[in-house]
């Protein structure tokens, strides 16, 4: 496609390198592996459409300092409240006379960083525990699996409402305390996958060439719990974005004059009859972010179906 | 119940003056606990001279793929005794072990993991027993089955089911075993790859001077890869013979007869 802008018989070489079926070294199988994934993502328009936006999300957050038009702290007194595209204030002013447009732009790295550090370590933690669990099978999965259920039982936003205001207000606590209550349904997609494979021949062809427990958990049932994990966290992200600004919203996640988007919509509710746009702005970068990441996973469970690659 | 016709390891090796490489002696081995506890093999007594190919047959459910897997360490609850070269073999098997007992399993479309390249599934065991030249001995481990190198770093979605059959048995070849348990290692394949997997496993066995222990329902394997055969019945050996008697169809027991004349219908008027 666009990989190369060499000649065509290059860009052929290319394409037949990358769909060999008979791939000449490791890095080779990889990259070919790599290629079909990208090609069947290009193939669904609406996961593509997804994965673009997360793509722009992801630059937004990179440039911010060279798409924001003004500094989203500095407050000016004097240009409050502005309606949208007036004086080069693109999304308008807030009730302090901050840039909406720029206090978006920069909030998306808020944003960012809570998706990265939840989506790195709930289902890592879920998949751990849930592999052992499955695994191990025992006294080790009936504790592992009534601490799930313990956590299951609460509601999410409870839940993490109630360690926040153990924790203390502010970004990281908000962010542990969305991994604290993310985890236990990864633990449960993995430990089912567990379950369906632990028996399976190619587990028992490992353990009879004398591999230890860990090294079965980690090297061969962790590529199999892969693809389901992958697919719920991407659909999961709507709902821990949605979460933090909630957070943000209540004042228990980041705190002003950081320009956290859910912080933002609650600064913006009490103007919301006569000044729409303060709380409208973040809203709608909410709405294209958790939509991006829900037709992601959409897409990411028709491509990643283990049992749709089997045939 | 008709009486057994049990053998035991001294008469029935009194001709073959070879090395016994596998010996199994009352072997019971049970699956579940309390008011499901189930026995599936009962008293098991078996015995395959080095160099030798021993056929265990009978019905869906008889317990010979237990026999198995009761010897390869997958299923602990066993009781009696499993020598191996003259020595006991206790439940907690050692790294050691798995350099003398390898298996091929039955399906080949799942005894080869999904997510991991020929090579990884060959070179893994080889990391695992720390051998070296593990580029080389994976290279060579595909050509002897047959396949060649261009199949190494592919995945088993890739290949046809015979191909993954070649895959597992080179697998099963790479620690250089002494003996190869083989439970049904062509059922599953359709009968033009069935014979190749077949001759392939009997030249390896020339080659390499390997024991086989054979576990099908299907006679014809048997007669094709085995000097010797056990039938057996719900977890009972009811018969051990060579392989001539069988050809001949003149077993002593009826439940054999039956098993004989069974396999027989199946097989297409000329």
């Amino acid at each position: 496609m666009t990989l190369n802008s060499g000649t065509p018989a290059l860009k052929q070489g290319l394409r037949a390198w990358l769909t060999s079926d008979a791939p000449e070294s490791r890095f080779h199988a990889q990259m070919v592996q790599v290629y079909a994934g990208w090609q069947s993502l290009c193939a669904n328009k609406l996961a593509f459409i997804g994965f673009m936006i997360i793509v722009a999300l992801i630059l937004v957050a990179i440039f911010a300092p060279l798409l924001a038009t003004h500094d989203p702290s500095i407050q000016d007194l004097k240009a409050t409240l502005l309606p949208p595209q007036t004086d080069g204030h693109i999304f308008g002013t807030d009730d302090s006379g901050r840039d909406i447009w720029s206090r978006v732009v920069y909030g998306s790295r808020i944003t960012l960083f809570i998706v990265a550090l939840v989506a790195f370590t709930a289902p890592v933690f879920g998949l751990l525990v849930g592999t052992v669990s499955g695994y191990l099978g025992g006294w080790v999965d009936t504790v592992l699996m009534r601490i799930t259920d313990i956590f299951l039982a609460f509601p999410r936003l409870v839940l993490a409402l109630a360690f926040v205001s153990a924790l203390g207000a502010g970004i990281e606590n908000a962010v542990l305390a969305i991994s604290l209550t993310a985890w236990p349904p990864y633990a449960r997609i993995a430990r089912a996958e567990t379950l369906t494979i632990r028996h399976s021949d190619y587990i028992a062809a490992i353990q009879l060439q004398g591999a230890g427990r860990i090294r079965i958990i980690v090297g061969h049932i962790w590529p199999m719990c892969m693809s389901s994990l992958i697919v719920r966290v991407t659909l999961d992200m709507a709902g821990i974005i949605l979460t933090a600004a909630g957070l943000g919203f209540l004042g228990l996640g980041a705190q002003p004059p950081s320009p956290e988007w859910g912080a933002m919509i609650s600064a913006g509710r009490t103007f919301i009859y006569d000044h729409w746009w303060i709380a409208t702005m973040p809203g709608l970068a909410i709405f294209i972010v958790s939509l991006g990441f829900n037709l992601l996973g959409d897409g990411l469970r028709d491509i990643l179906d283990p049992k749709k690659a089997e045939s | 119940m008709p009486t057994l016709n049990k053998p035991n390891g001294s008469n029935l090796n009194n001709e073959s003056k070879s090395k016994i490489a596998l010996q199994i002696e009352n072997l019971n081995v049970h699956f579940g606990e309390g008011h499901d506890r189930f026995q599936a093999v009962k008293d098991v007594s078996i015995s395959v001279a080095e160099g030798g190919s021993f056929g265990l047959v009978g019905e869906s459910g008889s317990g010979k793929s237990t026999v198995l897997r009761a010897v390869s360490g997958l299923v602990t609850d066993w009781d009696g005794v499993i020598d191996v070269d003259g020595e006991h073999i206790s439940k907690k098997r050692e790294m050691s072990y798995c350099r003398t007992i390898q298996m091929v399993f039955q399906d080949p479309y799942a005894s080869l993991h999904p997510r991991h390249s020929i090579d990884r599934t060959l070179s893994e065991p080889l990391r695992l027993h720390k051998f070296d030249n593990i580029d080389d001995r994976v290279n060579q481990a595909l050509i002897d089955v047959g396949l060649g190198a261009s199949f190494r770093f592919r995945y088993p979605h890739q290949l046809s089911g015979g191909q993954r059959q070649r895959v597992a048995i080179a697998r099963a070849l790479m620690l250089e075993p002494v003996i190869l348990l083989l439970d049904e290692p062509t059922s599953a394949l359709d009968v033009s790859v069935q014979a190749e997997i077949l001759n392939l496993l009997s030249d390896i066995r020339k080659k390499r001077k390997l024991t086989y222990i054979l576990v099908t329902h299907d006679l014809a394997v048997v007669a094709h890869m085995c000097d010797e055969i056990a039938v057996m019945s719900h977890g009972e050996i009811v018969e051990v013979m060579d392989v001539d008697t069988m050809r001949h169809s003149t077993p002593k027991h009826e439940y054999t007869r039956e098993l004989l004349q069974a396999s027989e219908g199946y097989q297409p008027e000329a």
